[in-house]
């Protein structure tokens, strides 16, 4: 861990606690749109917003970590491709864990309509879809009102500042499936298809939604733009990490005193954000296991909290930073009950494209169900790492696959005994295989 | 011979808008079939999907395609109220189990299957999002969340 302690200053959170924050006044008047104002009517090319991003070091915050800059630098010349161009906003949060997205739509529906438009400068596109998952009812209100008070105020549609930056935005609503997130299946979903991811290349830059240039762009990472472009980015760098800068929102849930989404600076420690955020582990309980960044990120030992919450950090350590979402489990819980609630998640999103990830997940869920019930044999772990090894890297259209592959490689090289256990004494020594398998049948 | 059905006018009406939203006449349907969901009765019926069919210039297979990959979207009968409760790892870790079970007691329902009097319909759903706040249950859409089991009747009695 770096030496130096970190700088804390909050930005993307710092408006949610006003009264009516998801107005455009409220907005307005705590520094609103400045941003936009500042590339559209500051001598700004669109090349040079692209630069400062890229300058910034900010790395989308969806899960991949991917360079923003560099992403939007992929879209083609518009002097050389006259197609129309696209940016999809990808609301669909449904990562296991998860729920910072949320968090920014419902109270600062405008700091991401200002970003949209900041990209859509940038990028040279006219026209953007936000794509909020069906169940986020209040987040798409949110968004949807935000996008007829700029309407309405002239900051969205044509003419915008009275320049000649013209963009739509256009709230679109999915209907409740995890791959719907993944880019490719995002595009198919907004289609008004089956959310079946296509196979890359091509990249969505050269060939996304309606076969035009598109790009896609988590929520959060669109909400940290407009603060790259008033602050500049020295300032963005001056927060995090050299190699992961800024501010990332942490989810932290399951067994602790006060879950919350809490914005800290990448490179903060883990334990800080449990003991210091979230108040420790509940009930003067002990940490057992925990998820870093969503549940297809790798459970890590209770032991190894002390690492720093940055991609490069939290790889060394085993695990992925995936969405920020840290997921604690205490002494009681059983992770092989965990893993059976997860792998039986991957198994009801896989699309059903690829056979290794329709059949593999089906054979993860039912291993770790049999295992958690104490019906599961030794030679059944094996089978799990060879089940994932097959799975992934690289062996299918999208990362759902790899998704549900990774957890499972983790328990088995973290948590073994636990897993021989179950098999040992042919039951969970914590008793946790309640009557859910009951529940369950009915449902299926 | 039976009519070919068709939605209705104040639909259509608002359908038409949508399109104008998007360059290929498909990208509206889902966003038509939650319309269509809200507005005709809770669930998909086949004539409401041949209706949407016959709307968007597809088959109806091709919108029952569609509609059958997407979770939020009811295709069999369901009860007067929707009762959706996350049983992902973090809502599992604080209870969802004990909530679905209370959720199931106070309805009579079975998860999956609408109540004997028709009344609610018990889901377990996949995470919703509000894993910083379990366990929670989604109402008729709206969320209810930082449950304890004792809640789950008092929330599903405001509709009782
Ligand atoms: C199975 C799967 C599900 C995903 N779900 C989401 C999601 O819900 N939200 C999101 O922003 N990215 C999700 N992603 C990542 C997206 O594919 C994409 O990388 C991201 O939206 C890019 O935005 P960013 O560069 O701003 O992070 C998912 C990826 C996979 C493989």
């Amino acid at each position: 861990m770096s030496a130096t302690p970190l700088k804390r200053e909050v930005y993307l959170l710092s408006r949610i606690d006003l009264p009516d924050s998801h107005t455009l006044s409220v907005y307005k008047a705590n520094g609103g749109y400045q941003a936009l104002e500042k590339v559209l009517t500051g001598g700004f090319t669109p090349a040079q917003v692209i630069q400062l991003v890229k300058d910034s070091g900010l790395r989308g915050r969806g899960g991949a970590g991917f360079s923003t800059g560099l992403k939007w630098s992929f879209m083609p010349d518009v002097a050389k491709d006259a197609r129309p161009r696209y940016l999809a906003v990808n609301a669909d949060e449904s990562e296991p864990g998860t729920c910072k997205d949320r968090v920014l739509m419902e109270k600062d529906p405008h700091g991401l309509i200002e970003g949209i438009l900041v990209a859509c400068y940038a990028m040279r596109v006219k026209t953007a879809y936000v794509y909020v998952r069906g169940e986020y009812r209040l987040s798409y209100e949110r968004v949807a009102a935000a996008v007829q008070e700029a309407r309405a105020a002239g900051l969205i549609g044509q003419k915008i500042l009275g320049t000649d930056f013209a963009c739509d935005i256009w709230m679109h609503k999915g209907a409740g499936a995890y791959i719907c997130g993944e880019e490719t299946g995002l595009m198919e979903s907004l289609e008004g298809k089956r959310g079946h991811p296509r196979p890359k290349p091509p990249f969505p830059a050269g060939s996304g939604l309606w076969k035009s240039p598109t790009t896609v762009n988590n929520v959060e990472t669109l909400c940290n733009v407009p603060f790259v472009i008033t602050r500049g980015a020295e300032w963005f760098k001056s927060l995090g990490t050299p190699k992961s800068p800024g501010n990332i929102l942490i989810g932290i849930s399951g067994h602790v005193e006060r879950p919350g989404v809490y914005e800290l600076p990448l490179g903060i420690s883990a334990r800080s954000v449990l003991e210091e955020c979230a108040g420790g582990v509940w009930k003067g309980r002990t940490l057992k296991a925990w998820i870093p960044g969503g549940s297809s990120t790798g459970l890590l030992p209770g032991a190894k909290i002390d690492v720093a919450m940055d991609h490069d950090s939290i790889r060394e350590a085993g695990s992925m930073l995936g969405t920020g979402a840290m997921i604690m489990l205490d002494e009681t819980a059983c992770t092989v009950r965990a893993m059976q609630v997860i792998s039986r998640f991957y198994d009801h999103e896989s699309c059903g494209q690829c056979s290794q990830c329709r059949e593999g997940t089906q054979w993860l869920a039912q291993i770790f169900a049999r295992l958690e019930r104490g019906q599961g044999r030794m030679e059944d772990i094996e089978l799990l790492s060879s089940l994932a090894n097959g799975m992934a890297p690289a062996k299918t259209i999208c990362a759902l696959a790899d998704a549900a592959a990774i957890p499972t490689h983790a328990i088995v090289k973290n948590f073994r005994a636990e897993l021989e256990e179950h098999v040992r004494l042919g039951r969970c020594p914590l008793g946790s295989a309640h009557e859910a398998a009951e529940l369950e049948e009915a449902h299926a | 011979m039976s009519e070919r059905p068709q939605l209705p006018e104040r639909l259509r009406a608002e359908f038409s808008e949508l399109l104008t939203h998007y360059p290929e006449r498909q990208a509206a349907l889902i966003p038509a079939l939650h319309r269509c969901q809200e507005e005709l009765g809770g669930w998909l019926t086949p004539d409401t999907l041949e209706a949407l069919a016959e709307f968007f210039g597809l088959e109806p297979v091709e919108v029952f395609g569609v509609a059958s990959f997407y979770p939020m979207f009811q295709l069999r009968p369901v009860g007067k109220h929707m009762v959706a409760v996350c049983h992902n790892i973090a809502c599992e870790l604080r209870g969802a189990e004990d909530v679905l079970r209370e959720a199931c007691r106070v309805t009579g329902a079975k998860p999956g299957q609408p109540s004997s009097d028709g009344r609610f319909s018990v889901m377990r759903v996949e995470c919703q999002g509000a894993c910083t706040a379990a366990p929670m249950l989604v109402l008729d859409g709206v969320f209810h969340e930082n449950l304890a089991t004792a809640d789950v009747a008092r929330v599903l009695g405001s509709v009782r």
